[in-house]
């Protein structure tokens, strides 16, 4: 078993002129190979060792995915501290409990705006010492005795390295496999995040193991554009980075990531069911976009495509015919789509995080990309369980992956256990003896259940709701369903009196195209949300999504509410997962109009203009029955890759 | 090893910051019985954001235009300070004024709509370039070395003015706002002893002209650039400027520090009228 900074090491021994990161500068991919990767580390790790850091320390990190993430990361490691990862997004209150609960005396923060934050919040935070920034423009005029610049560390450090040389090196060998590497929030959605600390004996056997299923390649290449802060980018970015050796290349920026992703043309990838769904919805607008001929000749080929994927994850051979028809599919048909999303050379894709729909799965099958689920949690490193390539199911979320041993408790949760458990969470010992019991297995929290040597995951315990006859159901599984529909971006459904209704988002870049094609006028998210036209489109596809639930948990009543699910306003996290709890609670008034029969609600809301002035609006809000509403008839049933009713 | 620090300066101008820059004096300007300016003078210094304000017609882009080598004053001085001493801009023709370090965006937007927003900005660099025809045509050796250099002062702007995302997109395919965005990039490019902009902000809504004025600032106040800006909207020329100067009628009625116009008579009386008045009171 090794440890982080000794595999980086080895690579730089080994591979060093191997390109281990790149990132877009001056128009170009510039890269940094595993023996610079491994200097600027070492440089930076005596810098920090100047500082202070030692053994089990917490370094911080604010900001976007650059190098200079991981050199920071690494080097912390290199001296026996942990690296603790807050999302760049994170504001205020979030800040200030990370960096409280984690005692960092160390924060590296990306540029000016990070570094205003943490100004700002520098009296809340009374043990941070030193704010450390990589990209200086807009600070040179800073005067702040606690900003130091990553170049001026890297620089002293290096001479402070020159004065001690192989000391470093001790300092690596005195580390062991059983030291916190990375301190992981966990994704929060019904309490404050709690700390997850990981050592590098947990994340080194995660990628042991997920590798021996799905093998990669030295050089094979991964893009890194979630956030560092987050399990899923540490374990296969950085962990599975690390113990094979991948390529990382890091976007220029948050808007230029499609068109990286498309230069890059990454071999594996993981992303959350947003990414995924965002891109089909994508396909979905180009599509409806192009001529009849390109529609014809993608239908053509996405039914080939979805024979051909039916066949291929239930490990069954094609026939000659089909086989010749595929190649034929493949070339006119599913590549270019695969390539405009630049997927043309991925291997995997894994997506997890939260369901995803089996038909958006379906969809990614279909145009030849070997999607597959994974699951697992922060507090395991990320993933337990995953798809094998020859037995994906739509429904699933596939087997274990060696090492990891599953059970399902009697009353239905998810047990877990396997070398890659959490060694526990930063100063909350009691959650920790809540999650994990005295022969290790962690407690998901969530309820499934085995089929045929499958996972399916039902939902969090918690938000699993019995109906009168005993049956269980998720309200995910509902939500999922009616999520399907390219215009619906969020849903959340309740369960009331009157049955199963639910508050609807619509996504604004589906329904507007569909506006403009049905040259209908809008000015505003809140204007085209309260449309009766986008009402009635909305309610066609619910009705469609109600004709795949059981009777008793269909959708009965639903609104379209007046404005997109907000971080910033705690209704989603910033991995984009509904805090049902608030929703509930904030449009309480919404839930019960829903439940009680009432033809519309007005919801008080606040507006901000620019100028600061606040104006206070009724906005009423259309309730659509749907007992009673049948579609148009007449029509054939929309493609999954079209937007077109 | 590439830091993140920008390697190129795009001030064009080496004079200490608060020396005189630009020097306009006296200068009157007619077009047939039109008296467009009359007896204009002011001075920009090294460093400054210098605004030029009045009401349509006061002559704003006039003086501007004079100062470019577009319009020929009739009398008056228009001196550049240089590193090696002051040149007289009057007489010269436009393009000769702006390889003295003279550059400019328009009102109306003047960039090549079919080429993309890179391309447009290497043209910014055109007054830069020195070819030798045969390494051109094949691109070789000091050609091939030059235009890479070039690009990568390029990719300094396109970093600074968060123009990445559309780098290869033809400029006129893109929205309003990243036109004038990519306008202000060409007139950096040339890395300018001034920058004059005229109304970099017209016919944008509050936030985009926020934007815009950000781009200014971060122009001014991170790499140095010296700039004259022509506005209406006297908001953002208050928060922004350091020297305003006021034209009404092609006379100019006030010159000083955005206080001292805010609160001027004959600015309130000439052109700001109640409106003004009222804002200054609140603030």
């Amino acid at each position: 078993m090794s440890t982080f900074p000794r595999r980086l090491r080895e690579l730089a021994r080994h591979r060093p002129d191997g390109v281990a990161l790149q990132e877009k500068r001056y128009g170009i991919w510039q890269p940094i190979t595993w023996s610079e990767y491994h200097q600027r580390v070492s440089d930076f790790g005596h810098g920090l060792a100047e500082l202070g850091v030692g053994r089990g320390e917490a370094v911080a990190v604010l900001g976007d995915n650059r190098p200079e993430w991981l050199i920071t990361e690494l080097a912390a490691q290199c001296l026996g501290a942990a690296v603790v990862g807050v999302y760049p997004t994170s504001v205020g209150e979030e800040i200030v409990h990370i960096l409280s609960l984690a005692q960092v005396r160390i924060a590296v923060a990306e540029d000016q705006e990070q570094v205003d934050k943490l100004i700002r919040l520098i009296d809340q935070l009374p043990r941070l010492e030193t704010v450390i920034y990589y990209d200086p423009h807009g600070l040179e005029q800073y005067q702040q005795p606690y900003l130091k610049k990553f170049t001026d560390l890297e620089a002293s450090g290096r001479r402070y390295g020159e004065a001690r040389p192989e000391w470093l090196d001790g300092q690596i060998d005195q580390g062991t496999p059983q030291d916190v590497a990375v301190i992981c929030t966990t994704s929060g959605t019904t309490a404050r995040p709690k700390l997850a600390q990981l050592s590098h004996a947990n994340l080194l056997a995660m990628a042991d193991n997920l590798t021996t299923v799905d093998p990669v390649k030295p050089g094979h290449r991964y893009v890194s554009f979630l956030p560092l802060a987050w399990i899923g980018e540490q374990m296969l970015g950085v962990a599975c980075g690390l113990h094979v050796g991948l390529t990382l290349s890091f976007p220029e920026d948050a808007a230029t990531v499609r068109a990286d992703l498309r230069e890059i043309g990454p071999d594996v990838m993981f992303s959350p069911p947003r990414i995924w769904e965002s891109m089909l919805s994508e396909v979905q607008v180009r599509i409806d976009e192009a001529g009849w001929l390109k529609r014809r000749v993608f239908g053509w080929a996405y039914d080939i495509g979805d024979r051909v994927a039916e066949r291929r994850v239930r490990g069954q051979k094609n026939g000659a015919g089909l086989r010749v028809a595929y190649r034929l599919a493949d070339a006119v048909g599913l590549r270019p789509v695969r390539d405009r999303l630049g997927l043309a050379r991925l291997r995997r894709g894994y997506t997890g995080g939260a369901p995803l729909s089996p038909d958006v799965f379906r969809f990614y099958q279909a145009i030849g990309i070997n999607l597959k689920q994974i699951y697992g949690q922060t507090e395991i490193c990320g993933i337990a369980v995953v798809h094998r390539d020859d037995d994906v199911r739509f429904a699933t979320v596939g087997r274990p992956i060696p090492g990891t041993e599953l059970k399902v408790s009697d009353d239905g949760e998810i047990l877990l256990r396997s070398p890659s458990v959490l060694r526990g969470y930063l100063h909350n010992e009691e959650a920790t003896r809540k999650a994990v019991d005295s022969e290790g297995w962690l407690r998901t929290g969530d309820a499934g259940y085995l089929d045929d040597g499958h996972l399916v995951v039902i939902d969090r315990q918690a938000d699993v709701l019995s109906l009168g006859d005993g049956n269980r159901f998720s309200a995910a599984f509902i939500e999922n369903k009616l999520k399907f529909s390219p215009y619906v971006e969020e849903a959340v459904s309740f369960h009331g009196d009157a049955g199963i209704t639910a508050i609807v988002c619509i996504d604004p870049a589906t329904v507007s195209a569909w506006a403009e094609r049905e040259h209908l006028s809008y000015t505003t998210y809140t204007d085209l949300a309260g449309k009766p036209e986008a009402a009635r489109l909305v309610a066609e596809d619910i009705w469609r999504a109600n004709q795949d639930l059981p009777e008793p948990i269909r959708v009965r009543r639903f609104v379209l509410l007046h404005k997109q699910l907000d971080p910033d306003d705690d209704e989603i996290t910033r991995t984009r997962k509904v805090r049902r709890n608030v929703v509930a609670e904030r449009y309480a008034s919404i839930v019960e109009a829903l439940d009680t029969g009432a033809n519309t609600i007005d919801v008080n809301t606040t507006v901000t203009y620019q100028d600061g002035t606040r104006v206070d609006r009724l906005i009423p809000l259309h309730i659509v029955d749907l007992s009673g509403f049948a579609p148009p008839t007449g029509r054939r049933r929309r493609p999954a890759w079209s937007g077109r009713p | 090893m590439i830091t993140r620090e920008y390697r190129f300066p795009l001030n064009g101008s080496a004079l200490p910051p608060g020396a005189p820059l630009l020097e306009v004096e006296g200068i009157s300007l007619r077009f047939g019985g039109v008296r467009a300016l009359h007896d204009v003078g002011l001075t920009v210094k090294q460093g400054a954001i210098h605004a030029v304000i009045g009401p349509n017609g006061a002559g704003k882009s006039s003086l501007l235009n004079c100062v470019s080598g577009l319009y020929r004053p009739r009398r008056g001085r228009i001196l550049l300070h240089r590193d090696a001493g002051p040149v007289s801009l009057l007489g010269r023709r436009p393009h000769r004024i702006a390889r003295l370090g003279v550059a400019r965006s328009f009102q109306n937007i003047e960039l090549f709509r079919h080429l993309t927003v890179l391309e447009n900005l290497m043209l910014g660099r055109h007054t830069h370039m020195s070819h030798a025809l045969l390494p051109a045509l094949l691109w070789y050796g000091p050609a091939r070395r030059q235009e890479i250099r070039q690009r990568e002062l390029v990719e300094e702007v396109i970093d600074l003015l968060e123009l990445a995302a559309v780098r290869h997109q033809p400029v006129g395919t893109l929205a309003y706002g990243y036109q004038k965005r990519v306008e202000l990039g060409r007139a950096l490019c040339m890395q300018p002893a001034v920058l004059l902009l005229d109304e970099p902000m017209a016919g944008m809504n509050a936030e985009e002209k926020e934007d815009v004025a950000r781009y200014i600032l971060d122009v001014n106040e991170l790499r140095g650039v010296t700039v004259v800006l022509i506005e209406h909207d006297m908001d953002v020329v208050m928060d922004i400027s350091h020297r305003v100067t006021v034209l009404d009628f092609g006379e100019l009625i006030a010159d000083g520090t955005p206080a001292d116009v805010r609160t001027d008579q004959r600015v309130l009386d000439a052109y700001l009228g109640e409106e003004i008045r009222a804002t200054g009171e609140a603030g």
